[in-house]
């Protein structure tokens, strides 16, 4: 994966919103959103009750990740709705409960916020509420989070935490474009409620190997995507290339980091991140929102308790700061690679 | 340059069938309803004020935490569930249990969810009057306001797309059309053309808020304008107008694949729930004026009998036996045990996920250890 910085450079390039690369490039290797766009592909074609909507959807979308999808299903399948966040989960939750698998998407994670009391004081207790005689399981909600370099406060959100504390739903987030296919689909096909936020930042910039095929990637499981012995590094989305390259960095200094993947935030898998700190003894979460209240707070908390004999040093966090997400001072704000570095090195050194 | 006036010349008339003595009123047009129908429709009234009568009661003996009484709207209960046929999806807010009533749940069934018994089909996971019955087409019931509203076009959507022969019914309060999610509904059942039937229950009150201080518009009819939604206003008291407006407006609804919008003006004689005492903010005349006067059980009680189709021997035997009814159902509710404690867990998600099984097995060694601070009646 590329570096951050380069990512930054190539982004301006490009910039938001202008289509110059098709849905393809060579054979196999696409980027996020049309790995994303080949799910939603998938899903409709394999289920007849499948529905895919939202703002601006039917020509597409702003991100590109419904092309094609209303010429091939209809637009009685694929159809965009109202300017109205509360609406498209409403009316989602509701195509749910009739037994159809209701794709939905906000265009924004910055704007989900509308739509909150529907997915917190109704999806996620459409189950339990009833005794289990109604369910919108086959409700999930793709909302792009997190920054972009451009996106000031309202385009770069990174919302995942409020949701967290949610019992009833799921919250997964993929890292890259394989995995971004493979859980959407296990989300659009679990039987539960899932929020599932996509890391626009990368839609464009992250190319790499797709199966076309159907495939699923199981929720709720962690992946070690590089194996350490010194310190464990816990993030998900966007996140991990940036720690990937902070790892790479320690390496040099003779640090051996292990990294993880959670993709599942929610029920998340405590067990892998329990062995690799285990193994390690040092833990090191590392997000985009900001720090308190924050995901990386659970984490730090839940290892702590299953742990703390075994730990050599604090566990430490670096995420995004405690203000609003700022525009200009973006990389200020940022849980930049040279930031987790140095908390890696103060952690090994404590 | 010409600007719109605030208000329309005329208000929206409200379209009746009896008068307040039970006389039908001339040249109005209705829907004939039988001998049998009317009956049902009369003896479900009066079953649904016994029910709010005695569970009201139940909730002042402390035996059940809290209640709600549907009392001055039967008949908006009572003729709409008699206009629709039982594949019309209900989704409703809390006033609304006569639909379940005239569906067939049984008192037994009501008085287990109120009382949150093992067999409370919601496994006593929420308070009294919460209702649902995927049997009986009917949502259940939640809590915040309007929520229901953009769900039911979703499910609208569903039943369209599916060439059923059947509608949405969904209900909602007067207080309710402030809320974004009385907008959402309705703006997307119209532009997704959501064969949904939107039945405002305009009661006069949202707890203590009276309509002037809810909205300056006439009333909730003339909003249907606004979204594109055909819309009529009717008198909630008056059951053989609610009935014939009801059919016509479902007929409409899937034949056009359309919703409308229903206003059925009302007035909540009852307080808003056991926790709301209404004589604080309201004249005590003017909540007996609509409960005796204007009440509209009386009033249809007045037809039926002119029709010969019910006696005062009827009333009698009919309200004693169904106040020993309920009575029986409250005491055996009242005996019979909670949902057991796994219910607590279970239904948060499909399937148990390892936080909750580890929270579980957490909670069943401390209640081992301190049996005495946990219910009796929940079996562990």
């Amino acid at each position: 994966m590329a570096s951050r910085s380069s990512l930054r450079r190539i982004g301006r390039l490009l910039g938001c919103g202008s289509s110059r690369r098709g849905l393809s490039t060579e054979a196999g290797r696409i980027n996020l959103f049309s790995a994303i766009n080949q799910a939603l592909h998938t899903a409709l074609e394999t289920d007849p009750r499948s529905y895919v909507f939202g703002e601006d959807v039917g020509f597409g979308g702003v991100f590109r990740c419904t092309t094609g999808l209303a010429d091939r299903f209809g637009k009685s399948r694929v159809f965009n709705t109202p300017l109205c966040e509360q609406g498209i989960v409403g009316f989602a939750i509701g195509l749910a409960a009739m037994g159809n698998r209701a794709i939905a998407e906000i265009q924004f994670a910055d704007y989900i916020f509308p739509a909150f009391d529907q997915i917190v004081n109704e999806a996620a207790k459409f189950r339990y509420r009833s005794g289990n005689q109604f369910n919108c399981g086959g409700l999930t909600i793709r909302a792009p989070y997190g920054a972009v370099g451009h996106g000031g406060h309202y385009h770069s959100q990174s919302p995942e935490a409020f949701f967290c504390h949610v019992p009833g739903i799921k919250v997964v987030i993929p890292r890259g474009p394989r995995q971004a296919k493979g859980l959407l689909l296990s989300s659009i096909r679990d039987p539960n409620p899932v929020v599932f936020f996509e890391p626009k930042w990368l839609y464009r910039l992250a190319v790499e190997e797709v199966p076309e095929e159907d495939y699923m990637l199981p929720l709720s499981e962690a992946e070690v995507i590089r194996e350490g012995s010194d310190i464990t590094l816990v993030g998900w989305g966007a996140q991990l290339s940036v720690m990937e390259q902070a790892c790479v960095e320690a390496e040099k200094d003779g640090i051996s980091c292990e990294l993880i993947d959670l993709k599942t935030l929610i029920p998340w898998d405590k067990e892998t991140v329990e062995a690799s700190v285990n193994k390690t003894g040092r833990l090191l979460v590392s997000h985009e929102a900001p720090i308190t209240g924050g995901f990386g707070a659970e984490i730090s908390a839940s290892i702590v308790e299953r742990c703390f004999l075994r730990l050599e040093s604090p566990v430490t966090r670096v995420c995004g700061l405690d203000t609003p997400f700022p525009l200009v001072f973006e990389p200020f704000y940022m849980p930049t690679k040279n930031k987790i570095v140095d908390a890696i090195k103060s952690t090994v050194n404590y | 340059m010409k600007f719109i006036s605030e208000y329309p010349e005329k208000r929206i008339p409200c379209y009746r069938v009896l008068d307040d003595e039970g006389y039908p009123i001339a040249n109005s047009m209705y829907e004939q309803v039988n001998k049998e129908t009317a009956v049902k429709m009369y003896e479900n009234m009066v079953t649904l004020q016994v029910l709010d009568a005695l569970f009201y009661e139940a909730q002042r003996q402390g035996r059940i935490s809290f209640y709600l009484t549907t009392t001055g709207e039967e008949a908006i209960n009572i003729a709409t569930a008699a206009a629709l046929t039982p594949d019309d999806v209900v989704l409703p807010q809390y006033r609304e249990p006569g639909i379940l009533l005239w569906r067939g749940f049984t008192v037994q069934e009501f008085a287990n969810q109120c009382f949150g018994t093992k067999h409370d089909l919601g496994k006593g996971r929420q308070m009294p009057v919460h209702y649902g019955s995927e049997k009986l087409n009917y949502f259940t019931v939640s809590s915040p306001i309007a929520t229901q509203l953009p769900q039911a076009a979703g499910v609208a959507y569903s039943l369209k797309m599916d060439g059923k022969r059947a509608c949405v019914v969904a209900f909602a309060g007067d207080g309710a059309t402030s809320e974004g999610d009385f907008h959402a509904g309705l703006n997307f059942a119209a532009v997704m053309e959501a064969p949904v039937m939107f039945i405002c229950r305009n009661n006069g009150w949202a707890i203590s808020t009276p309509i002037s201080e809810q909205f300056r518009s006439d009333g909730v009819v003339i909003k249907g304008q606004a979204y594109g939604i055909r819309s009529i206003r009717v008198d909630g008291n008056d059951a053989l107008a609610v009935y014939s407006a009801i059919r016509a407006a479902r007929e409409m609804v899937i034949r056009e694949q359309k919703p409308i919008l229903v206003e059925a003006l009302s007035y909540r004689v009852g307080h808003h729930s056991t926790s709301d005492d209404s004589t604080k903010y309201r004249p005590l005349q003017e909540i007996d004026h609509w409960r005796t006067a204007r009440g509209p059980v009386g009033r249809f009680r007045k037809w039926v009998q002119r029709n010969e189709w019910w006696t005062d021997r009827d009333e009698d035997e009919f309200r004693g036996h169904v106040r020993k009814q309920v009575l029986s159902a409250i005491q055996a509710a009242d005996k019979m045990d909670k949902p057991s404690l796994t219910e607590l867990f279970s239904d948060v998600y499909h399937e148990l996920p390892s936080n909750l099984s580890e929270q579980e097995k957490s909670l069943r060694e401390t209640i081992k250890r301190h049996p005495q601070e946990f219910p009796v009646d929940v079996a562990v």
